[in-house]
């Protein structure tokens, strides 16, 4: 288990107002492994996360991660509304250090992979919610990263694009095959992108039920509508429900 | 929050300068308009002020005001023939136009540098910017008129104390809004610059200065048509060396000239506008094509 691009052991977080976070929490997100994490909103998801990516240090507890080229999604999109989107992109691979011409290559990968082609040169607010989400998905892609934080990325966009974004980062996994650790509030969105689902309390966050999903990639947007899939969205549910009382 | 709540709009962005209105105002879904019908809602409603204006001014000088008192104020085209069509007036005032020119446009650029340099500082450390932003606001607070006598003592009756009139009245709303501008980028993109291990300058020149445009165009705005004011103030006092605008105006206002002295007024005034224009103007062309198109009122 060590071997693992992202792991929590006994991780817990208490804030110096000395609010509780976090308690507790041991995960393992191993290379080609979707993780997701439900829960009520206020339960410390996020601040997992933020543990994760080094943006805040855990009051005790073990943690492990490969942050050298972490990608990390936002809830927001946090384009700069100064660049264009092929600026927006290239943009982690220059504070990497990366050269002009790579830098350029690897950024217009990233937009073909996100079907952004056309827009490059526009700016931020000339896009719309789902388009600026999939730039700042480009944007992360450029650095190959081996652990993948999406932190309630698809949030603010609306249901449509919502299940089209889904499809999307399904594609992106299947061929990039990262560890990732995604959060979000959506149970079927985390049934069907995952193949490991763990539902946490509310505040202090536990890891309070876990569930194997075991569809294979690639998975196809009917899988939605599979017996299957209901049963495992019905109990996350039901774990979810628990976590709330 | 939704993800249109980052779009950095700098209609958000507020100049802070104490007292002065925020300028950043931006013309937004004008574009449903046509266009002649936008020219022409954007020209009347001012044209049609203007002509009340005149007429009023009129109704004063010839109507109300006794034919003996009349010099107090002389009608417009009295105001054109002797102060603006008259070659040897206008071009005593287009040269004293000049000179306050010259000190607005060093003042000014003073004030720019130092106050770019005061805003960055005080941008990367909280301490820092709580040692030096109460010198600032006093720095504002000081009533220019208490503390030009001490300027002429020190500094002398000429350029460079009407310069540093200039300067000490356009600083102050460059720093705050620099400043303000500076800290306005969001925590996710600091978040995201923290991430990647971008190091301090690399945030200051990539996140936080592009993130402080539309708030530095504002306060360059305020600032320019107060370094005018400046200038003119400045050459009102000290009157050694070339003849601004400022000494003329003193110099009209002794002798009565009431044509001169209100073409010198509205020559100042033009000046001014026309600073305040081309920041706007500027601000449109560097920041307006991610910031939004400024209206440049």
């Amino acid at each position: 288990m060590s071997q693992s691009p992202l792991s929590f052991r006994n991780v817990s977080m208490t804030f110096p107002d000395g609010t509780k976070a976090l308690s507790d929490v041991s995960l393992d997100v191993a290379k080609g492994e979707f993780v997701t994490i439900v829960g009520p909103s206020g339960c410390g998801k996020s601040t997992l996360l933020k543990i994760a990516s080094g943006l805040l240090e855990a009051s005790s507890g073990e943690i492990s991660v490969d942050r050298d080229r972490i990608g990390y999604v936002f809830q927001d999109a946090t384009l700069l509304p100064w660049r264009t989107v092929r600026r927006n992109v290239e943009l982690l691979a220059e504070l990497h250090g990366y050269d002009k011409e790579e830098r350029v290559k690897l950024a217009e990968d990233a937009i073909d992979l996100v079907g952004l082609r056309g827009f490059e040169n526009h700016y931020p607010r000339s896009l719309s919610g789902g388009m600026r989400m999939r730039a700042s998905l480009a944007r992360t892609l450029t650095l190959k990263p081996p652990v993948f934080l999406f932190d309630e990325p698809f949030g603010a966009v609306d249901e449509i694009t919502r299940e089209r974004l889904n499809e999307e980062t399904l594609r992106l996994f299947e061929q990039e095959r990262f560890a990732g650790l995604f959060i979000t509030h959506s149970i079927s969105e985390a049934v069907y992108l995952s193949t490991k689902v763990h539902v946490m309390s509310a505040r202090p966050g536990r890891l309070v039920a876990s569930f194997d999903v075991p569809f294979d990639y690639p998975r196809h947007p009917d899988l939605r509508f599979d017996a299957r899939f209901a049963e495992i969205c019905g109990q996350v549910s039901l774990a979810l429900r628990g976590a709330h009382s | 929050m939704s993800v249109d709540d980052q779009i950095h709009d700098p209609a958000d962005v507020e100049s802070v300068q104490a007292g002065a209105m925020p300028l950043a105002v931006q013309s937004r879904g004008a574009s449903v308009q046509s266009r002649g019908a936008s020219v022409a809602g954007s020209v009347l409603p001012p044209l049609a002020v203007g002509v009340i204006i005149l007429g009023v001014w009129y109704f004063i000088s010839l109507v109300v005001l006794d034919p003996k008192r009349r010099f107090l104020l002389q009608p417009p085209h009295e105001v054109w023939s002797v102060g603006f069509a008259d070659w040897d007036n206008l071009s005593t005032m287009l040269e004293g136009m000049w000179s306050s020119t010259k000190v607005a446009f060093w003042g000014l650029l003073i004030a720019i540098l130092l106050g770019f340099l005061l805003a960055i500082v005080m941008s990367q450390a909280k301490v820092v910017e709580r040692a030096i932003f109460p010198y600032a606001v006093v720095l504002q607070a000081i009533p220019i008129l208490a503390i030009v006598p001490l300027i002429g003592f020190w500094f002398g009756y000429g350029f460079a104390s009407r310069v540093l009139v200039c300067v000490i009245i356009a600083l102050f709303p460059i720093v705050v809004n620099t400043l303000f501008g500076l800290l306005s980028a969001d925590q996710g993109m600091h978040d995201l610059f923290t991430l990647h291990k971008a190091n301090r300058l690399t945030r200051l020149r990539r996140l936080m200065f592009p993130a402080a445009l539309p708030a530095v165009f504002a306060g360059l705005r305020i600032s320019a048509g107060l370094s005018v004011i400046g200038a003119i103030v400045g050459d009102f006092f000290f009157g050694q060396g070339e003849v601004g605008i400022g000494q003329l105006l003193k110099r009209y206002a002794n002798r009565l000239e009431g044509e001169q002295l209100f073409a010198s007024v509205i020559l100042s005034s033009a000046l001014g506008v026309s600073v305040f224009l081309f920041f706007g103007w500027l601000s449109g062309r560097l920041i307006g094509k991610w910031a939004g198109e400024s209206r440049g009122r």
